[in-house]
C-alpha cells in the first residue's frame, strides 16, 4: 500500500479548493449584495418587470420569463431532460443483463407505509397538478409540479414493490407532452408575431384568473406532464429489479 | 462589499470549496458524484443571490395589494431565478446519468475506487490495478 | 425583517450547510452521505426563500431532497454501501 492516506491527500486538496474560493471571492467583491441593478437604464430585467404582467398576463414574473421571454432556453432544457432520460434507459439496458444474476433482497413495505401511501398518494398527485396548473398565478410551475407528481409515483412504487412500472404508458405520456410543447411553439411561430412560443392565439384575459395569460398555462401543463412522466420513468428504471 | 454580501458570497464560496475538496480528495466514484452535486447546489445559490435586491419582495404580482400590475421597484430580479430553475432540473438529469455510468463502471471493474488510473493531483505514484 | 436578523439567520443557515457538506464528504457510509446531501438541499431551499425566490425554493426542495437522494440510494444499492477501508459502522 504505497498510496498516501486519505488525510495526506486531503490537505493539499483543501488548500487548492480554498485558494480557488478565495480567488472567486476577490472577484465577487466588486458585486454589491442586494444592490438594485434592475433599476438601471436599459436593464433587460427592469423591462421584464415593468411589462411582464401586462404583456403576458401572468402574475408570476418568473413564469413569464421561463415560458415566454426566454422560451428557447426552456426548449433547450426540455431537450436535455429528454436526452438524459433516454440515456439512462439506454445505459441501464446494458447493465440490466448482469442484474439478473443477482436478484437482490426484496423488502416488504411496513404496514404504515402500505396504508399511508394509499391515503396520501391521491393528495400528492392532486397537489402536483395544482402546482403546475397555477404556474402563472402563484409560485411554482411545470417543473416543480412534475417533480411532485414523480415523487408521489415513487411513493406508490415503494409501497407496492410487486407492481412493475408501467413503462410504456409513461413513455407515451412523456413523448406526447413533449410534442405538445413543440406544437404550441410552432403555433406561435405561425401566428401574427412569427415568434416561437408567441402568446397571440389565446386570450390574455384578466390577471389572476385561472384561465388567463394566453398560452402560458397550456405550455406549463404540457411541461408538467412531461417532466412528471419523465422523472417517474427515470426513477423507476434506476430502481431495477430489486424493490 | 457590505456585511450581508460577506456572509452570502463567502458562505456559498466556502460550500463550493468543500465540493471541490471532495472531488480532489475522495476516490470513491459515487462520493465524487455527490461532491459535484454539492458544487451544483452552491453555484445555484450564488446565481440567485446575485439577483437579490434588499428590501424588495418575490417576483409575483398581487393584484389587490396596491402594487398594481407594474411592480416597478418592488420585486427582485426574476431572470436569475428563471435560469437557476432550469439549472436545478438539468443538474438532476446529469447526476442521474453520472450515477448510471458509475454503476456500469462497478459492474465492469468490480470496484468503485478510482485507484487503477489515478495519478491524482496529490501525486499518488503507485499505479495500482 | 431587518438587516441584522436577515444576516444572522442566513449566517446560521450557511454554517449548517457547511457542516452538512463536510460530514457528507467525510462519511464512509454512502447512504449516510446521501441523506446528509438531502438535508443540505433542504437548508439550501430555506436560503432560497430568504433570497425571495419561492419558485427556486420549491424546485430545490423537491428535486434536491427527494429525487437526488433516491437515485443516489438506488445507485448505492446496486454497488457497495461502504467506502473502502471501513467495514460496517462509521466511527468518523
Amino acid at each position: 500500500m504505497m498510496e498516501r492516506s486519505t488525510l495526506q491527500r486531503s490537505l493539499p486538496a483543501l488548500a487548492i479548493a480554498l485558494l480557488f474560493a478565495a480567488t472567486v471571492f476577490v472577484a465577487f467583491m466588486e458585486i454589491d449584495f442586494g444592490e438594485a441593478r434592475v433599476d438601471d437604464e436599459g436593464s433587460v430585467a427592469g423591462d421584464y418587470i415593468r411589462n411582464g404582467t401586462n404583456q403576458t398576463g401572468s402574475a408570476n414574473l418568473v413564469t413569464s420569463v421561463v415560458v415566454n421571454y426566454r422560451g428557447f432556453d426552456t426548449l433547450g432544457e426540455v431537450t436535455v431532460l429528454f436526452l438524459a432520460a433516454t440515456g439512462v434507459g439506454a445505459l441501464l439496458s446494458f447493465i440490466r443483463k448482469d442484474d439478473e444474476k443477482e436478484p437482490g433482497k426484496k423488502i416488504e413495505p411496513s404496514f404504515i407505509l402500505n396504508r399511508g401511501a394509499g391515503l396520501v398518494l391521491p393528495l400528492i398527485l392532486l397537489f402536483g397538478v395544482y402546482i403546475f396548473l397555477h404556474g402563472h398565478l402563484s409560485p411554482g410551475g411545470g417543473f416543480q409540479g412534475g417533480v411532485i407528481i414523480a415523487s408521489g409515483m415513487l411513493l406508490y412504487y415503494i409501497a407496492n414493490p410487486g407492481k412493475r412500472g408501467a413503462h410504456r404508458a409513461f413513455s407515451i405520456l412523456e413523448s406526447s407532452a413533449g410534442l405538445a410543447f413543440i406544437g404550441l411553439g410552432i403555433v406561435g411561430l405561425m401566428g401574427a408575431s412569427k415568434i416561437f412560443l408567441a402568446n397571440d392565439h389565446a386570450d390574455i384575459g384578466e390577471v389572476g384568473m385561472l384561465l388567463s395569460a394566453g398560452m402560458l398555462p397550456l405550455i406549463y401543463i404540457s411541461i408538467g406532464l412531461k417532466v412528471g412522466a419523465e422523472m417517474t420513468g427515470l426513477v423507476e428504471r434506476m430502481r431495477g429489479e430489486a424493490s | 462589499m457590505n456585511g450581508a454580501g460577506l456572509v452570502f458570497y463567502g458562505g456559498i464560496l466556502l460550500l463550493i470549496a468543500i465540493g471541490i475538496w471532495g472531488i480532489l480528495s475522495r476516490r470513491n466514484l459515487i462520493k465524487v458524484i455527490m461532491a459535484i452535486a454539492i458544487i451544483e447546489t452552491g453555484v445555484n445559490l450564488l446565481l440567485v443571490s446575485v439577483g437579490y435586491i434588499s428590501g424588495r419582495s418575490a417576483p409575483i404580482v398581487e393584484g389587490d395589494t396596491g402594487i398594481g400590475l407594474v411592480p416597478e421597484g418592488q420585486v427582485v430580479d426574476p431572470i436569475p431565478q428563471a435560469l437557476v430553475l432550469t439549472a436545478i432540473v438539468i443538474g438532476l438529469a446529469t447526476t442521474a446519468m453520472a450515477l448510471v455510468a458509475a454503476v456500469g463502471y462497478y459492474r465492469k471493474h468490480g470496484t468503485l475506487e478510482l485507484k487503477s488510473w489515478s495519478y491524482g493531483i496529490t501525486g499518488d505514484r503507485e499505479v495500482k490495478k | 425583517m431587518n438587516a441584522e436578523v436577515f444576516i444572522a439567520i442566513s449566517a446560521v443557515s450557511f454554517l449548517m450547510m457547511i457542516i452538512l457538506a463536510v460530514m457528507a464528504v467525510r462519511s464512509k457510509d454512502l447512504i449516510k452521505a446521501a441523506v446528509l446531501l438531502a438535508g443540505l438541499s433542504l437548508v439550501a431551499s430555506f436560503v432560497f426563500v430568504l433570497l425571495r425566490a419561492p419558485d427556486v425554493a420549491m424546485a430545490e426542495a423537491s428535486i434536491g431532497s427527494a429525487l437526488t437522494a433516491i437515485i443516489l440510494v438506488y445507485a448505492i444499492r446496486k454497488t457497495e454501501r461502504y467506502e473502502e477501508g471501513h467495514r460496517g459502522g462509521d466511527r468518523k
